[in-house]
């Protein structure tokens, strides 16, 4: 069994090549032919680059809540006797095979934690997620690409950061380090390379302790959560908050904790299917009533929902967790600039003498 | 790998059969309906003010509580307002129609908590829906309880629900006050908005719990005159309606604060929703 293998640059896409005949290998690649900029993660077939040198556009998300899946297929039965009789029979079985993703970023896996408290902690467990989270391994990069927007240490977590991983891939000279962190990935790296060298093995510890040090990001949320129900009832501040705001919902569709859904039904003649897809919390519609009645008509109670689920009501309802990972992809995908890390930041300035 | 999830899937709603369906108003209709599997339905137990997510396939899902009470179980009631696509198909279903049936959800009522005390039913429209099941429950077990009004409006006598009842409610030692938004020929009842009709009964606080649901705006005007006659935060009960879709706390839609109406409700004190009226 091998704990630590070495690849080189040029037998990584035989090494992949190798992993997806073993498992349904997830890689980022490009998305679109002839543009490297937008990247996200996909199902790997022969041949396909991995792109390990930025954060992927969109993040891993959708490998364990896909952006649309079937949660039951219904069919309807006419009584041949009776034609105005029909019954409806259910099916929810559904296929799940064990899957790798190879080179998220510490972020990205780490915002699955928070996706694990909402559908596999609750008083009901999501048995779709379950069932993939269960069969999912993750081999996470340790983070050489911070930029700007990236804010992974303020809440919580770090460019090394390897919670909710079962390996760390870490970059040295000609190569990667991949190392074994869970007992269930040990058994994968077999025969797919050779033991680092010592020389390979030191840089991997330097790399590994240099980035560990890093502070990426000088958000101080300490007492954030408690700001943010004080600040709750001032329509000021929200209206200023949000008064940019297209209401477009892309802040909600890239980032990596974002899981709110809706389900839905299509049928055709007998059969249909009831699936859930991605909904976001930055749509008009996505709390509007049957009635005409909406309890966040405007984009000032949409945003400030927004804000609230990350940063107060999940800390509130999981011990402390923060329900944002610091990945930045809102900021960086965000057409009217706006920036979260302000708006929370904001949160604690004079709200105690404001109400 | 094919994984069977069927053991144990709170998506996957039951199968049940509508076995009469009766006309409350104009756009009210009640389905009374029962779990296909006997030995489901004869186990199926539920507090007063739970939910229930019907599902109509091809159409979808929607939030309905079981407006029955627990004390009669030959069937499961639920009373739906024609006003989206799943309730205009619900509309259109026939005494005999299969349907799906995921309940019990949500918290109910703490009705061991109400015992001894006086209660005050507050409901405006189809509001009254999720007051009929702890009612029922009090007549049922009426020794347990002190005095009883009920206190409901509706726009027109026309809109109003359960009138075939009322004799009942009555004679189950209900003091039942009725009231519509304006006058109507033969009306003998109250008129006026339920808020207004609340400060002239002007009920005492005094050792009783207030049991508020109807439209939003309605509900917000009754918890003002309710303050106003004294009666404290943890005394004033209501169940709130939300557009929901998981119906188990997952997907996120029908959160107030960080409560979810679909699993920590739909019936809140209102001490713990105070400070969210503005997303009600």
């Amino acid at each position: 069994m091998a704990g630590k293998i070495f690849i080189a640059l040029d037998r990584l896409t035989l090494v992949l090549d190798k992993l997806s005949e073993k498992i349904d290998l997830w890689i980022p690649a490009s998305l679109q032919t002839n543009n490297r900029e937008l990247t996200g993660f996909v199902r790997r077939h022969a041949g396909m680059v991995a792109i390990l040198d930025r954060q992927s556009t969109l993040p891993p998300k959708k490998i364990l809540l896909p952006q649309v899946e079937t949660l039951l297929r219904f069919e309807h039965r006419k009584d041949p006797q009776d034609p105005l009789k029909v019954s409806v029979s259910l099916d929810d079985k559904s296929e799940v095979r064990p899957a790798l993703v190879f080179g998220a970023h510490p972020c990205d896996v780490r915002a699955f934690l928070t996706l694990d408290r909402v559908f596999t902690n609750g008083p009901y467990v999501d048995p779709y997620y379950l069932e993939r989270r269960r069969n999912t391994l993750f081999a996470t990069l340790v983070c050489l690409q911070e930029d700007a927007a990236c804010f992974c240490s303020s809440v919580g977590s770090g460019p090394a950061d390897t919670e909710g991983s079962d390996f760390r891939i870490i970059p040295v000279d000609g190569g990667y380090v991949v190392e074994a962190l869970t007992q269930k990935a040990q058994s994968l790296l077999d025969s797919l390379g050779d033991a680092p060298t010592q020389h390979q093995e030191a840089q991997a510890m330097q790399v590994v302790e240099e980035v560990a040090k890093r502070r990426v990001g000088d958000l101080d949320l300490t007492g954030s959560a408690e700001a943010f129900r004080k600040r709750f009832e001032q329509n000021d501040y929200w209206q200023e908050m949000a008064a940019q705001c297209l209401s477009c919902g892309v802040c909600t569709h890239v980032c990596p904790t974002c899981y709110c859904f809706t389900i839905t039904d299509e049928i055709e003649n007998l059969r249909g299917e009831r699936l859930r897809s991605w909904d976001s919390c930055m749509f008009y519609q996505y709390s509007l009533e049957a009635s005409g009645h909406n309890p966040r008509p405007s984009k000032l109670n949409r945003y400030r929902n927004r804000v609230g689920h990350k940063f107060s009501y999940i800390p509130k309802k999981y011990d402390g967790l923060i329900g944002c990972s610091g990945c930045g992809r809102c900021i960086r995908s965000c057409p009217v600039s706006i920036d979260i890390r302000q708006i929370v930041g904001r949160l604690k300035e004079n709200a105690c003498e404001s109400k | 790998m094919r994984v069977n999830k069927s053991l144990n899937n709170p998506y996957l709603p039951e199968l049940a059969t509508v076995q009469e369906i009766i006309q409350e108003t104009a756009n009210i209709r009640t389905l009374r309906i029962s779990l296909d599997d006997k030995e489901k339905m004869s186990e199926f137990s539920f507090r007063p003010g739970q939910v229930g997510q019907l599902s109509v396939f091809g159409v979808g899902e929607s939030t309905f509580v079981i407006n029955s009470p627990p004390t009669r179980k030959d069937y499961l009631q639920f009373s739906i307002m024609r006003v989206g696509e799943v309730t205009q198909r619900i509309h259109q279903l026939n005494a005999g129609d299969q349907i799906g049936l995921r309940a019990p959800l949500g918290n109910g009522f703490q009705y061991e908590d109400m015992k001894g005390h006086d209660i005050l039913f507050i409901g405006g429209g189809i509001g009254m829906a999720p007051l009929r099941t702890l009612l029922l429950y009090m007549i049922d077990n009426r020794r347990d309880y002190g005095d009883i009004m009920v206190l409901y409006g509706a726009r027109s006598p026309k809109d109003l629900c359960y009138t075939y009842e009322f004799e009942e409610w009555k004679a189950g030692g209900v003091n039942l006050v009725l009231t519509i938004d304006s006058e109507f020929p033969g009306w003998k009842e109250r008129v006026g908005f339920v808020p207004t009709v609340l400060s002239e009964e002007s009920p005492s606080p005094h050792n009783c719990i207030a049991v508020v649901c109807g439209p939003p705006i309605m509900i917000k005007f009754v918890l003002f005159g309710l303050k106003e006659l004294g009666f404290e935060d943890h005394q004033i009960l209501t169940t709130l309606e939300k557009r929901m879709k998981c119906g188990i706390g997952v997907c996120g839609r029908c959160n107030t604060g960080s409560k979810y109406v679909c699993l920590d409700g739909p019936v809140f004190s209102y001490e713990q929703i105070r400070g969210m009226a503005q997303e009600l």
